[in-house]
């Protein structure tokens, strides 16, 4: 490298270009990890307000602060700005960032599709918020844009169409780039059953998305035309049928649920064994227990719509199906325990949003197999009930293991260490503050109040104050969260290059920040 | 997680003493066992399988917080190296097998049980509109009878106040209650048919034990039987739009004979309204009558003054089918507007009425383009 001539050495030696320009145009996977990351943040940040006005609303019976056409857009946006915008993004980014320096890989195989993936979504995001704006105002059908609810929606449909669109053009993409990055570039004496779990998960993640997100793509394909090419794909009328867009939008719709969880398997996988000490308890049996899952998860789709009226026998083996899921999901958590068991533990903020995790996503795994068995689910589905399931898994189980990845390899990116003190506090405030905003709607729902309703009966008063007392709280303790990151980035008490004294993995070699370029000369893995 | 519960339980016995008696009677914690045998075998099956998750849920939190308390580096713990345990992989996979089996049978026999609508002694078809439920009587004494269930007018008016509302007039059934009920007959398994006519609904009545979605174009079966004379009040439950959270259910049960009695006076009162669609009738009595329609099934969307909302729905004030040929008005009322929230009332409303609100909404809001007769939606129908 030395010899080579003093352009080669510019794009080896020297740092990004400078300004605006280096973000537009960039190729460099650190950058683009950066800034999916950000766009995550900002939208974590749009989709969170919109939660705020949700249980502002709520706070009290009566229809005291906005209209019911403009709750139900609240909590359809809300859904598809949290969903699309920030946690896959935020997943995104941190493959981005991680995958080449775990597998000892200089980029990502495929830099400029990688620059292009990224440089959809701020579009997409800007296209689907635009709606409101529109006659008619935004999508109000909820995020799953049921036909024929969705084809009543004003001159916003086909822009909401068109972003989701784009953004599951991006996925692909970026899938397309994570899978040919881990199965080509891994450094060498790194083979599959060494990588990292994260890496594996990632892997696998990526077949789901290339696999659902066109089956996305089609399903609303189909509701554009049905608006606007007077086809009848979902209209009875028309000798089509409403529930077929169901089953095609749930077989995307549930892969899509573990699109979302199984990176953070990947992360929490990663921070236990650093903190306890000690190897993962199991490392084959996870890799085999996420590749379970991600078989599962294509055939379970149909227990989101146990209610449609399905033959029995469909009701049942979508039962059995999903209850099956309970069995590779038990064997991660096992292993997470036995990971702790008899280690040598500290508690720093990775550490306990890890732990945070494990015992708050299990109990959205508990509400997960009560929502399985389906005569109880006749009761449950599309109450509160359900709403605080999947904010058990996706709140303190996605964006929960989001946050530890945060603080776990912050000090790595940036070279500087998060503040310890704000860093718990942010934990402890989270941690009590979404407890108090979700765990009362179990009750909310098992006592009967349905969900994406904008006003509710009398005797739900209570629980949903409760509620929403718990949601403002989580809302404002994540102004914390963005204060000690952005803390972080501007300075700070220097990290090691180790970071952790319990780290172990390629990306722990190199230097902290890393240098613009690594592993341009792979690493020997042993 | 019981534990919490007892907590949580403590919390609203100290949050919630003004609205104690409402939620004495609508049970805040737990599921609702209901009135009928379904319901119960829900409820059990719920108990069964939350249990099951707690005591799962004790074994493993409590060994992560054995560990979490005593095998920390601040008490001088050293990590052992220990891991790959084949035995017990295969115990964590096995143990939960036989579990979720152990599951699986109850929730087998309960589920057959509930999806077994045969031998029902009466039928009823319940349709979903944007934002009310119709019922129609399909056979036995009450065939022939057909209600329109929309929220009731005062809670209606209540909702509307905004942060002006005074709720606590209405106990614990604040948008809970309906102008007109669905009434069934108590021991009998009663067949229900459900379908939509523009959206998805869902029907659900918490005390029945079950939801069935209400799907334009297709027909649901579900069934119960009330063994209790008593009042059951649920809601819609799949989004259905703006007013999705304002279209509630009750169901009365009454016992034989008290049904019997109900069903003569809707025959008695079918037969009144229908004679009243040969008769010409007076402007102010169709407009006064037309403004009550108008309330309960128009004005959440072109709004009581006649300005709909912008982009959503249309203003009817001024507009060319409220104050141009009343045949255009007549067909839009009865047919509705195919792809829009415009119901096709022509099957929901009765001649007089869809000649009282058209004839109301020709003559409001600065509209004067004269009225309509009852006579002239019985031809065009």
């Amino acid at each position: 490298m030395s010899t080579a001539t003093a352009t080669h050495d510019d794009h080896h030696d020297h740092g990004p270009a400078k300004g605006l320009m280096r973000w537009v145009t960039t190729t460099n996977h650190k950058d683009i990890g950066t800034l999916y990351l950000l766009l995550a943040l900002v939208n974590f940040f749009i989709g969170g307000a919109m939660a705020m006005v949700i249980r502002a609303e709520l706070f009290q019976p009566g229809m005291q602060i906005v209209d019911p056409q403009f709750f139900n857009s609240m909590t359809t946006v809300h859904a598809l700005v949290m969903i699309f915008g920030a946690v896959m993004p935020a997943f995104t980014g941190l493959a981005n960032w991680l995958i080449p320096m775990m597998i000892g890989a200089p980029d990502m195989a495929l830099p400029r599709l990688n620059n292009f993936s990224f440089w959809i979504l701020p579009f997409a995001f800007t296209l689907l918020l635009s709606t409101f704006f529109m006659n008619g105002g935004g999508p109000a059908a909820g995020w799953t844009i049921y036909p024929p609810l969705v084809l009543q929606m004003g001159d916003g449909f086909p822009f909401m169409i068109f972003a989701i669109h784009l953004a599951g053009i991006s996925s692909i993409m970026g899938s397309i780039n994570v899978v040919v990055t881990i199965l080509n570039m891994r450094a060498p004496g790194m083979t599959l059953m060494k990588m990292p779990l994260f890496v594996w998960t990632w892997l696998i993640t990526a077949y789901l998305l290339i696999a659902t997100m066109p089956v996305l793509a089609g399903a609303v394909t189909m509701l554009l035309t049905d608006k606007f090419a007077a086809t009848s794909f979902f209209s009875a009328a028309g000798g089509g049928d409403p529930v077929m867009y169901q089953h095609i939008f749930w077989f995307f719709g549930h892969p899509e649920v573990y699109i979302l969880i199984l990176p953070a398997f990947g992360v929490v996988s990663a921070i236990v064994p650093t903190f306890a000490r000690k190897p993962l308890f199991g490392y084959s049996s996870m890799v085999y227990a996420t590749a379970s899952i991600a078989f599962l998860s294509f055939i379970v789709w149909a227990h989101h719509m146990f209610t449609v009226g399905m033959p029995v026998v469909g009701e049942l083996f979508f039962m059995y199906a999903t209850m099956m899921i309970a069995v590779p999901t038990g064997v991660k958590v096992f292993n997470w325990v036995s990971t702790m068991w008899k280690g040598s533990m500290t508690f720093e903020t990775p550490m306990l949003f890890a732990i945070g995790f494990i015992i708050m996503f299990t109990i959205g795994g508990f509400s997960g197999l009560m929502l399985a068995i389906a005569p109880s689910d006749f009761q449950y589905h599309d109450t509160y009930f359900v709403v605080a399931h999947f904010h058990y898994v996706l709140v303190t189980g996605a964006i929960y293991s989001i946050m530890a990845a945060t603080y776990y390899w912050l000090p790595k990116w940036t070279g500087n260490m998060y503040d310890e003190k704000l860093g718990k506090m942010h934990f402890w405030l989270s941690t009590v503050s979404v407890n108090v905003l979700f765990f009362p709607q179990h009750f909310l729902g098992l006592a009967g109040m349905p969900r994406r309703i904008p006003d509710y009966a009398v005797q739900f008063a209570d629980w949903n104050m409760i509620s929403s007392i718990g949601g403002f709280v989580f809302g404002v303790s994540q102004l914390l969260f963005a204060y000690v990151v952005i803390k972080t980035i501007r300075g700070g008490e220097k990290a090691t290059d180790q970071v952790w004294e319990g780290a172990h993995g390629l990306e722990w070699t190199l230097p902290s920040p890393p240098p613009y370029h690594t592993f341009t000369e792979a690493p020997q893995v042993k | 997680m019981r534990k919490l519960r007892k907590l949580a339980g403590l919390a609203s016995a100290f949050l919630g003493a003004s609205a104690s008696t409402a939620q004495a009677s609508y049970g805040l914690l737990n599921m609702r066992e209901g009135v009928t045998e379904t319901s119960q075998s829900v409820y059990d099956l719920h108990m069964t399988i939350f249990l099951v998750c707690c005591a799962i849920g004790v074994v493993v939190f409590g060994a992560m917080l054995y560990s979490i308390v005593n095998h920390r580096k601040s008490k001088g713990a050293v990590a052992a190296q220990f891991h790959e345990s084949t035995t017990m992989e295969i115990l964590w996979t096995i143990v939960p097998i036989v579990i979720l089996v152990s599951m699986a049978i109850p929730a087998t026999s309960t589920l057959l049980a509930m999806e077994d609508s045969s031998d029902a002694d009466m039928t009823i078809k319940v349709t979903g509109i944007q934002w009310k439920w119709k019922y129609d009587y399909v056979d036995g004494d009450g065939a022939g009878v057909s209600i329109l269930s929309s929220l009731h007018p005062k809670l209606n008016e209540a909702r509307q106040l905004g942060a002006n509302a005074d709720l606590s007039q209405f106990d614990d059934h604040y948008l809970l209650d309906v102008d007109n009920p669905l009434v069934i007959p108590t021991g009998k398994k009663v067949r229900f048919l459900i379908t939509a006519a523009d959206v998805i609904h869902s029907w659900w009545v918490p005390d029945l034990g079950w939801k069935k979605d209400a799907i334009p174009g297709f027909v649901n079966e579900s069934w119960t039987k009330v063994d209790q004379p008593g009042v059951y009040r649920g809601q819609c439950a799949e989004l259905c739009g703006k007013d999705h959270g304002f279209m509630p259910i009750v169901v009365i049960a009454k016992a034989p004979e008290d049904y019997a009695k109900w069903v003569a006076e809707q025959h008695g009162a079918a037969a009144a309204e229908a004679a009243s669609a040969d008769r010409e009738w007076g402007k102010d009595e169709l407009i006064a009558k037309g403004q009550q329609v108008y309330t309960t099934n128009c004005a959440s969307c072109h709004q009581p003054t006649g300005q709909g909302l912008p982009g959503a729905f249309p203003a009817l004030a001024g507009s060319a089918i409220a104050t141009g040929d009343p045949a255009a008005h007549i067909n839009t009322v009865l047919n509705g507007k195919p792809g829009t929230a415009m119901a096709a009332y022509g099957a929901l409303l009765s001649d007089a009425d869809i000649a009282a609100v058209i004839s109301y909404e020709r003559n409001s809001w600065g509209n004067d383009a004269g009225v309509v007769q009852p006579a002239a939606i019985k031809a065009a129908r």
